[in-house]
């Protein structure tokens, strides 16, 4: 008994605690769309799964074969009108849940822009062995392990990584994305309140992974202006060689910003990943040495 | 040149107390065994009714011993994961490093798809299959063997990599360019794609072997729609091994070229593309989760029809549904990367394909529901596996349609609410399905029926540990907690995952009370004897011979006239109008014989397998050569059958009667 209380105690503890920062507590459009359809999708199904699992359990007690009350039928193993009704429940179920996959899929698929009157922030994300690279093109600055985004603005990702798969995951303001090397995916999402959101990598990734997590700071749009405008004042600058240092792979580095950037940092890193690494041995076939 | 390859000293981690500990303890645990086998004096006979065995139900028993064998490794590594996220929260690192840890993860996935539910699953089809076929053996006796030690080499090079080099640090899926040699130098990717390379080829000569045996060698009268729904399902399954293991292979093969040789398949440069990778990965995963789970669907078939004491409900519709899983497993792959940026439309159509095969799945349970309505249950081991899967089922069946949601799948992917989802469909599924099969045949394969109470025992136990250590991993998901997590920062997850290793500490009773339960029941094997045939009052034809089934498994073949041949005769007798026997005319039974063809082929393949991780070169040549060779004697064989006179079989079913024979 005491344990129960205890492990009772721990439970609520816990939900309470639980309820901010996660897929269930979004602070945006997209997110909050997404959960509304895991909630619509779990209710629907849950119409469903429940009294199926109170039959089962009904069914079981009430013809165990003690109970002498139950009448005994061996010979009821098909009716039609049963079959008809076992196939057609799912089924109906599924057209229900799968129309609200579709719906979803189209409505919230991550590049989509937001719809907006304000123009979106566009900021490139790279993902490197284990740290996150922000860029901000049009305003010449970048940071690492920290990302500040303006509330009420959509913002525009473009992702790629500079080696292995990561996944961009801010749970509280979109579902996640892929980074992969020499190629772009994309993701658009809004935060509608300020605050400090937790943002990390899903795809495991290697030995680091554990440590690549980030905070998302969503501040007014005035005083996103002043952090940039101060970013610009202090700092190194991302260019070739601060890169070639950056992309080390390195554990848990603590956030720092670059005052600017060189021209097309990002268009770099994404070929640059098609360069053979440094010391390993490898031929071309005759049509890449060509484009070379 | 180095005669070894790269392998040296090093490779062997003296400096890793937890490893040395395990290799010392495990170690002492096999010289003791062999001792005792030893000082007893077992080898010859373990030579002769085991390990050269080519009868299918040696063979299926010797599947379960190695399955559950690396069951309580792959627990274990899942423990000691439970462990480290319970601590390392904060700023604390817990007890396992990064480079540690990492193996673990990758090792316990590995460990539990191939080498605990793949063996589980082909064991109790090899045990079960031909006796409810109503046949002597399987098509190729001689290839399960070579199948059983094939499976039987993957476990040992995955179990070297312990304490000989490292495993894999890549996650069971291995995708590139982390399983890369840019990213992985190490032979730990090595160990993970030959272990499976190797076993996987015994898989796929497993499925060529169990699709002829049910399509061409089926007892007399026996036709599709008379098959029993096992035989059905392990069909389907089979039929799945066989169109989507060589995928598999060949994606290892490619990967392998590109460490071996250079090539740039998934490589970051020159052209490779990781993405293929993902693609084939899961053209072979997603149909592997349907080949695990589909003869458990038919274990819980039979189990639910015998203890209910009537048909299994709506069997045209079962075997109906069976299929249309069957082909619709290959159009849903998709939904393992919903996150790599496929165009809406894409998303959307296979989410919506991945909900569709979940109405046959819903139809099986209604079947099961009803097959439960009208009956007389009677509440034995297999019984309870049953009830808790179909429990648990439904709920993990919710979570999997919430992950084929594209926009709930960017939410959830990765998390460890997706790793809470996939131990709730493959556990209930697949390893209650199992142990319920175990404790359904056992006295089929032995002459005595398990413990019950130890039984039901490690049933709640497993039942309430599952979902202790499970459901806090769907709350942490949703609270933004990723899988394979070393250590955490946010510590409103770790009461929850308190919980979920408290989980698995009553999973470990479990699995205790398990080992309990044979221990018992070989103690009291007297009182649990089963002198009938026929313990459960069975349907099929498996229980219309003696417990434990000769060597040619019916003396006559059953003639067969029904679906549940052997209950319907029962009824029968019963109402006077037929006979228990029948006129039997013994006639010269023809044996397969005995052979080491699988073990020595095995030793070779554990040669090659390490010799190809480790680079020795001379020994790849080596072990091909002698695998050849073996290959080429077992080709020239002068005879590969023992005769069994009329006379032997006729005093073999004097000595064990059974009650009703077809």
């Amino acid at each position: 008994m005491r344990y129960r209380s205890l492990i009772v105690v721990l439970l609520v503890a816990a939900t309470l605690g639980g309820c901010d920062g996660g897929v269930l507590d979004p602070k945006g459009p997209v997110a909050l769309a997404e959960r509304q359809i895991l909630f619509n999708a779990t209710g629907i199904m849950l119409a469903i799964v429940i009294p199926v699992v109170i039959a089962t359990l009904g069914f079981a007690f009430w013809f165990r074969a003690s109970n002498e009350r139950a009448r005994y039928r061996p010979d009821f193993t098909y009716s039609g009108r049963i079959e008809m009704l076992v196939w057609s429940i799912p089924l109906m179920t599924v057209l229900l849940v799968g129309t609200v996959a579709w719906i979803g899929a189209y409505d919230l698929d991550p590049p989509k822009p937001i719809a907006s009157s304000t123009k979106p922030l566009k900021i490139q994300v790279v993902s490197l062995d284990w740290k996150w690279l922000f860029i901000y093109p049009e305003q010449g600055i970048a940071s690492v392990n920290h990302l500040t985004i303006p509330v009420g603005t959509p913002v525009s990702f473009e992702l790629t990584s500079s080696g292995v798969m990561n996944s961009f995951f801010v749970p509280q303001l979109a579902g996640q994305i892929y980074t992969m090397a020499g190629m772009v995916t994309r993701l658009n999402l809004r935060a509608d309140y300020s605050g400090t959101y937790r943002g990390m990598s899903a795809n495991y990734s290697g030995a680091g992974f554990s440590d690549m997590y980030f905070k998302v700071d969503a501040v007014a749009p005035d005083s996103f202006a002043q952090w940039a405008a101060s970013t610009r004042t202090a700092g190194p600058v991302l260019d070739a060689q601060s890169y070639a240092a950056l992309v080390r792979p390195s554990k848990a580095v603590a956030p720092f910003t670059y005052r600017s950037i060189a021209n097309d940092v990002f268009a770099s890193i994404l070929s640059a990943a098609m360069q053979p690494a440094a010391g390993l041995c490898v031929a071309y076939p005759a049509s890449m040495r060509a484009e070379r | 040149m180095n005669l070894l390859g790269k392998l040296t000293w090093a490779a062997i981690p003296l400096h890793e107390p937890i490893i040395m500990g395990t290799v010392a303890s495990v170690g002492a645990v096999i010289l003791a065994a062999l001792a005792w086998v030893t000082v007893r004096g077992y080898w010859p006979y373990l030579w002769r009714e085991w390990i050269t065995s080519v009868d299918h139900k040696r063979i299926g028993v010797m599947y379960l011993v190695f399955a559950l064998i690396m069951l309580v490794r792959g627990f274990a590594d899942g423990i000691m994961m439970r462990t480290q996220q319970a601590v390392a929260a904060g700023g604390a690192q817990g007890y396992l490093p990064p480079e540690h840890f990492d193996q673990i993860f990758s090792a316990h996935g590995t460990i539990m798809i191939f080498f605990v539910a793949m063996p589980l699953v082909i064991g109790l089809m090899n045990f079960a299959v031909p006796l409810q076929l109503g046949v002597r053996d399987v098509a190729f006796p001689t290839m399960n063997s070579v199948s059983l030690w094939l499976t039987a080499t993957g476990i040992l090079l995955i179990n070297v990599s312990l304490f000989v080099g490292e495993f894999a640090k890549t996650g069971w899926v291995a995708y590139p360019p982390l399983s890369e040699l840019q990213f992985s130098p190490g032979v730990g990717v090595d160990y993970y794609l030959w272990s499976l390379q190797i076993s996987g080829i015994g898989t796929l000569l497993s499925g060529v072997n169990f699709v002829t045996t049910i399509l061409k060698m089926r007892a007399p009268g026996m036709s599709y729609m008379r098959m029993p729904v096992f035989c059905w399902t392990a069909l389907a399954s089979n039929l799945l091994i066989v169109a989507a293991f060589p995928v598999l292979t060949a994606l290892f093969a490619m990967l392998l070229l590109d460490r071996y040789l250079g090539f740039h398949f998934f490589t970051l440069e020159a052209g490779g593309n990781a993405m293929m990778y993902v693609n084939l990965f899961w053209v072979w995963g997603h149909p592997e989760v349907y080949i695990l789970v589909l003869p458990a669907f038919g274990i819980y078939s039979e189990v639910s029809a015998t203890f209910s004491g009537k048909p299994l409900f709506g069997y045209r519709s079962m075997v109906g549904a069976t299929l249309v899983i069957c082909v619709l497993s290959y159009t849903v792959w998709l939904h393992h990367f919903f996150t790599m940026g496929a165009s809406a439309g894409v998303n959307a159509f296979f989410g919506i394909t991945s909900m569709i095969i979940g109405v046959p799945t819903g139809v099986k349970v209604f079947n099961w529901l009803f097959t439960m309505y009208g009956g007389r249950i009677r509440f034995t081991v297999p019984v309870l596996w049953t009830i808790g899967f179909m429990v648990a089922f439904v709920f993990g069946g919710l979570t999997g349609v919430l992950l084929a949601l594209p926009a709930v799948d960017w939410q959830v992917h990765n998390s460890v609410f997706l790793v809470a989802h996939f131990h709730h469909v493959i556990v209930p599924g697949v390893l209650f399905g199992a142990i319920a099969g175990y404790n359904y045949w056992f006295p089929k394969a032995f002459g005595f029926k398990l413990d019950e109470r130890w039984g039901a025992a490690s049933f709640w136990c497993w039942f309430i540990g599952f979902h202790l250590a499970f459901m806090p991993l769907y709350v942490t998901g949703l609270m933004g907690m990723t899988r394979r997590l070393q250590h955490y920062d946010v510590l409103a997850w770790q009461p929850w995952l308190l919980v979920a290793e408290a989980g698995a500490v009553i999973i470990l009773i479990g699995i205790i009370c398990q080992i309990v339960q044979i221990v018992v029941s070989i103690r009291h094997r007297e009182q649990l004897r089963d002198t009938t045939g026929d313990p459960w009052n069975g349907r099929t034809l498996e229980w219309a011979t003696a417990s434990p089934p000769p060597a040619w498994n019916f003396a006559v073949l059953p003639r067969v006239h029904e679906l549940d041949a052997f209950w319907a005769k029962k009824q029968r007798v019963l109402a006077k109008q037929d006979l228990p026997g029948r006129q039997h005319k013994y006639a010269l039974i023809e044996v397969p014989k005995n052979s080491p063809t699988g073990l020595v082929t095995a030793f070779f393949a554990v040669i090659t397998g390490f010799a190809l991780i480790w680079h020795i070169w001379w020994m790849v040549g080596v072990g091909l050569f002698g695998a050849t060779v073996t290959w080429l004697a077992f080709m020239f064989r002068a005879e590969d059958e023992v005769e069994i006179s009329a006379e032997q079989a006729s005093q073999f079913d004097r000595a064990h009667s059974v009650e009703v024979s077809l």
